[in-house]
């Protein structure tokens, strides 16, 4: 019911809208929840388990009832809080949990069984048969019981995730929160006033009352205006300080566009913003809390403090008539407000038999609310328990409730400090320094006056520039009411029916007093047996109380009781705002090789290899991918072959000690190499397994060139400057990753050496470069550095040149080969070649093998110590019990392999137990026909020539193959040596 | 070919990122006890010096750029022969992808990617920073009052250009400007 002339927006824009369906009008930017109650509403959403109707119940991000799903489509946003989401011109939402809507909703037949479905009741009714709970009983339940859904498309919607820097962050813009950031910003400070709401002032826009003697409103304006002209105080509306982290870390979610009709294009929706702040002042406020009697949930009912808001804001009551029920003295105001709004206010009924008279309003002192009456969609009536036990009926529209009131404790709570129990505000308060750097002031710290939230905000300010060395300014709080909150603790009223606690679980007293009988006496307990105090609202508006019964249930006191903890984030954050840039192409990286634009050009897919892209294989006419690898394969056999191998780390090791870094780092020795030369080196991890392997180059007596393998290069790079700055921090010794830097293609083929003496400068003298030597050339003019290794064992040569020039230089060595008969090769090629030669890759050195089990256990020099040595020796690291590198080939010509699979000895069952190996590589084999693999075998060296049987149970696969030596191609090397 | 090549320049809002060309990029790394007397040949032969953690020494000429632990990059010139007498010197001129960031929003727009400080009165004229750019490692320097140069492995230079034009367009759409690029 909208009260005409009321309302700080009574001035505002009226916009249409729909709910359910159903067209509606209100004022723009006012909270749908003030909307629908404008026009009659009162149903807003079904409850979670019993789809009981539920009406609005807060004015804020605590609300428990008023659910509803924002939009329709792929962008539609389920549990939107009615009283946080802003109403626009064409703004659609429409009510949850039910069906066909909330107003008439066909599963309300679940709260028929109630007495059923109590506390409890899915681990006592569907713990048989076991097989049914995931495939029958759950998802029924799951579809019976719950929240708001998404659409299950893909979220067309812009998110944002940012950081911002302060010198003090202030959580909360009420007259704390204002205050706060009012010094600190004229301290010069820089400042980051957040506040959840659209605009700041906090409760001091929901109150009748004057500060520095004008309206609080006006007061508000004046400070806000100040602050605009602050150039280092920022003002974040919308925005809900989620979380606090280590070190003045907060996290905060910013809604930015939700409230608009037309949002400008890539606007984002949210931003999740990580707030770094040198000191934080906790400004949250307090959350009133609800009484539990019967039938405490009926839409009508609302809390006193809500009823303000709605009345002062958005000229809103919720009916025609009103009853408060309080225990303390804000009830009063709200009484006093709705009377002199003209509302027919039809009674006070207050627990204190002490209680202060509203003029002209019915008192009932020393009385409580008992119960409710009316249909399905609202409150019709009250039963009242006067002092001396007579019963009265009074027939109204709505009810106001307060409790009292609950700090917001929670940001306080986030780095695991526990609220201290404050006796005489019958509350929890935050611990003194529960977050390191965050102070709480006014009413989350139990300051509920006005005047002290004020003078807390000042006071908070002040030490928070003392802590920065900065200087307060003399102010003084202003004027304003100053009196003290007074309240007679009540919990849950004594009646027949279900009294609710936690509204958004449907929680009665009765389930949180079985859950203590059926001993879930602790309060963790308790929350996990109930389901009191989970899902959106965290029970925000539940938590005390629902502990005060079990306390009073269990015989002990609420502090001994304890709360449970309060973690982040405080208000529901969307994935998609926590995510955000992480969609598309925003999920990694991509690392794109000089030769990349080429390579697709010729046709080539991509695959990813760690962050890299490298091309698969250059498929011609219609060859599948194994046609075009047997192709590449062969022409390097036969011809040559070119493949960019820029991907693999490069390393650039320099300083005096550099020789005898590289015997520290690798296995075998390095120190011995001369300049001008190469040599494989192994690299173990500190714990004995192999970490890596690759050439190292000698280019002079204090320059090498390292190599590593694509995956690991980032992981080498690590390990060096670890050993460097953790382990030899006396030796001058100096790597820097080059990787970038060179273009690097591999040449590989029996015509290998005609297409370089082509290319470069002065030609290539193969006498001058045998196998395994390196050096500098130039191409052109241009200074590179040319490698004679071989990772398909063949003649081959590695050639770099700076990668400005790798895309020429990768056009130039293609049109050359394919003159020779040759032409690019990819990584199936690649990978190819190397299984027939029995070379490793991550496949094999993957974490859990060692040196023993690649067959290189001989590479691990007796002559010196290196990192891994000792480790490696422990027992179980070697011998017959470890499997070992062996080769794979097919009994049956031309069986296609796959890698994964277990292998077997003939006869035994394929079950876990006899495992005696797995497959690692696999591919198809030109110089040998069929497929072939590399895998470990129990005892594998000591098998050669055993048939053993590999199944692959995940594609239903299985072949018989003969175990050979790792090595199955021209295994004296007399190829690749030319 | 240059690592941006047609990929920039962009503009959206207030915010210009095109690419630039460093020059010459030579990683220096001093021997033990080296400093000092690198410090003295960079003043000498490049009128320039070795910075301290977190700074960049920059002429009209070029700079050097601290990138971390007894590292800095000597951007623009070729390194003079004497300074291969106290320091490992590594050709990088091709390693890197280089851009500057102009205009008063691109703290603004880093602030989507980057969880540094990126503010002139944070982080002024000569600041410089290895941090995190999105998912990539990348080295900012602040070159001048509005212009923030970002550098990032050439492989990723595509990677980079996606993510600082969508944080460009997003500050812009804040700005209630217009977004200077193609539609993303």
């Amino acid at each position: 019911m909208r009260l005409p002339g009321r309302g700080r927006n009574a001035g505002a824009e009226e916009v249409r809208f729909r709910f359910d369906g159903r067209d509606y009008r209100g004022r723009a930017g006012e909270p749908l929840a003030a909307a629908l109650l404008a026009n009659g509403v009162r149903v807003m959403g079904r409850s979670f388990k019993y789809h009981r109707p539920r009406g609005v119940m807060t004015a804020g991000s605590e609300e428990p009832n008023a659910l509803v799903t924002v939009g329709r489509g792929a962008d539609r946003e389920p549990n939107v809080r009615a009283t946080v989401q802003e109403v626009f011109e064409g703004l659609e939402a429409y009510g949850q949990n039910a069906w066909p809507s909330v107003h008439f909703d066909l599963m309300a037949v679940n709260d028929l069984f109630a007495p059923f479905l109590g506390a409890g009741f899915y681990y006592k009714t569907f713990m048989w048969p076991r097989a049914f709970w995931e495939k029958l009983y759950e998802p029924g339940i799951r579809r019976a019981a719950g929240l708001g859904v998404l659409s299950g498309e893909h979220n067309p919607d812009p998110y944002e995730k940012a950081f911002a820097f302060c010198d003090l962050l202030v959580i909360g813009a009420g007259p704390a929160g204002l205050m706060a950031a009012l010094a600190a910003g004229r301290a010069g400070a820089e400042v980051i006033l957040a506040d959840e709401g659209p605009e700041p002032g906090g409760r001091l826009l929901s109150e009748d009352e004057r500060v520095e003697g004008q309206p609080a409103q006006a007061w508000v304006a004046v400070v806000l205006a100040e602050l605009a002209e602050m150039p280092n105080v920022r003002v974040m509306t919308r925005t809900t300080v989620t979380g606090a982290y280590d070190q003045g870390t907060y996290g905060a979610l910013e809604r930015v566009s939700a409230h608009m009709a037309r949002p400008a294009p890539g606007l984002p929706r949210e931003c999740f913003w990580r707030i770094a702040a040198k000191r934080a002042v906790l400004a949250a406020g307090a959350l009133e809390r609800p009484v539990a009697f019967a039938g405490n949930d009926r839409p009508g009912v609302m809390l006193a403090s809500a009823m303000r808001s709605y009345l002062h804001r958005w000229g809103v009551a919720p009916g025609r008539s009103v009853v408060v029920f309080g225990n303390n003295d804000d009830a009063q105001r709200t009484a006093r407000d709705l009377a002199a709004a003209g509302v027919h206010v039809a009674a006070m009924v207050d627990a204190r038999t002490d209680a202060p008279e509203v003029a002209g309003v019915r008192m009932f002192r020393g009385a409580v609310v008992t119960g409710t009456a009316g249909g399905r969609h609202g409150l019709e009536a009250v039963t009242i328990r006067c002092e001396d036990g007579r019963v009265e009926r009074i027939a109204v529209e709505s009810l106001a409730v307060s409790g009292g009131w609950n700090p917001a404790v929670h940001l306080t709570c986030h780095m695991n400090g526990r609220p201290v129990w404050r006796e005489e505000i019958a509350a929890f308060v935050p611990a003194d320094g529960a977050v390191p750097g965050l102070a709480p002031a006014g009413a989350c710290a139990g300051e509920f006056s006005t005047r002290g939230c004020l003078e807390a905000g000042l006071r908070a300010a002040g030490a928070a520039l003392a802590d920065l060395g900065m200087q307060a300014p003399a102010m003084e709080a202003p004027e304003a009411d100053a009196a003290r909150y007074r309240l007679r603790p009540l919990w849950a009223v004594e009646g027949r029916g279900r009294a609710w606690l936690d509204f958004q679980n449907d929680v009665t007293v009765k389930d949180v007093k079985l859950a203590a009988q059926e001993n879930y006496a602790s309060v963790e307990h308790m929350k996990r047996y109930t389901t009191q105090g989970m899902a959106p609202d965290q029970g925000k508006n539940s938590n005390v109380a629902a502990l005060a019964v079990l306390a009073e249930a269990t015989g002990r006191g609420i502090p001994e009781t304890g709360t449970t903890t309060f973690r982040p984030p405080y208000v529901p954050v969307s994935i998609a705002a926590m995510g955000a840039g992480a969609q598309g192409k925003g999920f990694a990286p991509e690392r794109l090789t000089t030769s990349h634009a080429a390579s697709r050009a010729r046709g080539a897919p991509m695959i990813e290899a760690g962050l890299w892209y490298r091309p698969s294989y250059f498929p011609q006419g219609d060859e599948d991918w194994e046609a075009a690898c047997r192709r590449e394969a062969r022409m390097v056999r036969e011809a040559v072959g070119v493949a960019d191998v820029s991907t693999l780390g490069k390393i650039d090791v320099q300083g005096a000690d550099a020789a005898r870094f590289l015997d520290f780092v690798y296995t075998n020795t390095f120190s011995t190499l001369k300049p001008g030369r190469v040599r494989y080196g192994l690299m173990l991890r500190e714990d004995g397994h192999v970490m890596d392997d690759g050439t190292t180059a000698r280019f002079g007596e204090t320059h090498f060139v390292m190599t590593t393998t694509t995956a690991a290069a980032g992981e080498v790079m690590a390990h060096l400057e670890w050993v460097r700055q953790g382990l030899r921090p006396d030796w001058d010794v100096r790597p820097i990753s080059v990787t970038e830097q060179w273009a690097q293609f591999a040449v590989a083929g029996p015509r290998s050496a005609e297409l370089l003496d082509g290319l470069i400068d002065g030609g290539l003298d193969k006498d001058a470069w045998p196998f395994m030597s390196c050096g500098k050339v130039t191409v052109q003019g241009i200074g590179g550095r040319l490698f004679r290794i071989s990772f398909s064992g063949e003649e081959g040569y590695e050639i770099a040149l700076p990668a400005r020039y790798g895309a020429a230089l990768f056009d130039e060595l293609l049109t050359r080969a394919e003159a020779l008969g040759g032409g690019p090769y990819g990584m199936e090629a690649l990978n190819a070649l190397r299984v027939e030669k029995g070379f490793i890759t991550h496949a094999e050195i993957h974490g859990r093998t060692t040196a023993f089990d690649i067959g290189m256990a001989r590479m691990v020099s007796a002559k010196k110590d290196c990192i891994g040595k000792a480790a490696a020796t422990r027992e179980g690291l070697s011998g017959e019990d470890r499997e070992q590198l062996v080769g794979l080939r097919p009994v049956e010509e031309g069986a296609r392999m796959t890698a994964g699979a277990h292998v077997f000895a003939e006869g035994a069952a394929h079950v876990r137990e006899n495992s005696e190996g797995y497959v690692t590589s696999v591919a198809p084999s030109v110089a040998l026909g069929g497929w072939l693999g590399l895998g470990f075998l129990r005892n594998g060296r000591a098998r050669h020539g055993e048939v053993v049987v590999l199944v692959d149970h995940l594609r239903g696969r299985r072949l018989r193959a003969t175990v050979q030596d790792p090595v199955q191609y021209d295994p004296e090397g007399v190829r690749l040596r030319g | 070919m240059s690592p941006c090549a047609g990929l920039l320049p962009l503009r959206s809002g207030t915010v210009r990122l095109a690419e630039v060309d460093p020059g010459r990029i030579t990683s220096l790394m001093p021997g033990p006890g080296q400093a000092a007397a690198l410090d003295r040949a960079l003043s000498e032969t490049h009128g320039l010096g070795w910075p301290a953690p977190g700074q960049a020494i920059l002429s009209q000429r070029g700079g050097v750029v601290w990138t971390g632990l007894d590292q800095a990059m000597l951007m623009g010139p070729a390194p003079d022969p004497a300074l291969a007498r106290h320091a490992a010197l590594t050709d990088q001129s091709d390693a890197w992808a280089v851009a500057d960031l102009s205009g008063g929003d691109g703290p603004e727009v880093l602030a989507r990617l980057v969880p540094v400080d990126l503010r002139p009165q944070a982080f002024a004229e000569g600041a410089t920073a290895r941090t995190l750019l999105g998912h990539m490692t990348a080295s900012i320097t602040r070159t001048g009052p509005e212009t923030l140069r970002i550098m990032v492995f050439r492989s990723m230079a595509r990677t980079l250009v996606h993510d600082l034009h969508a944080a460009m367009d997003a500050v812009a759409a804040r700005r209630g400007l217009d977004a200077g690029g193609p539609p993303r």
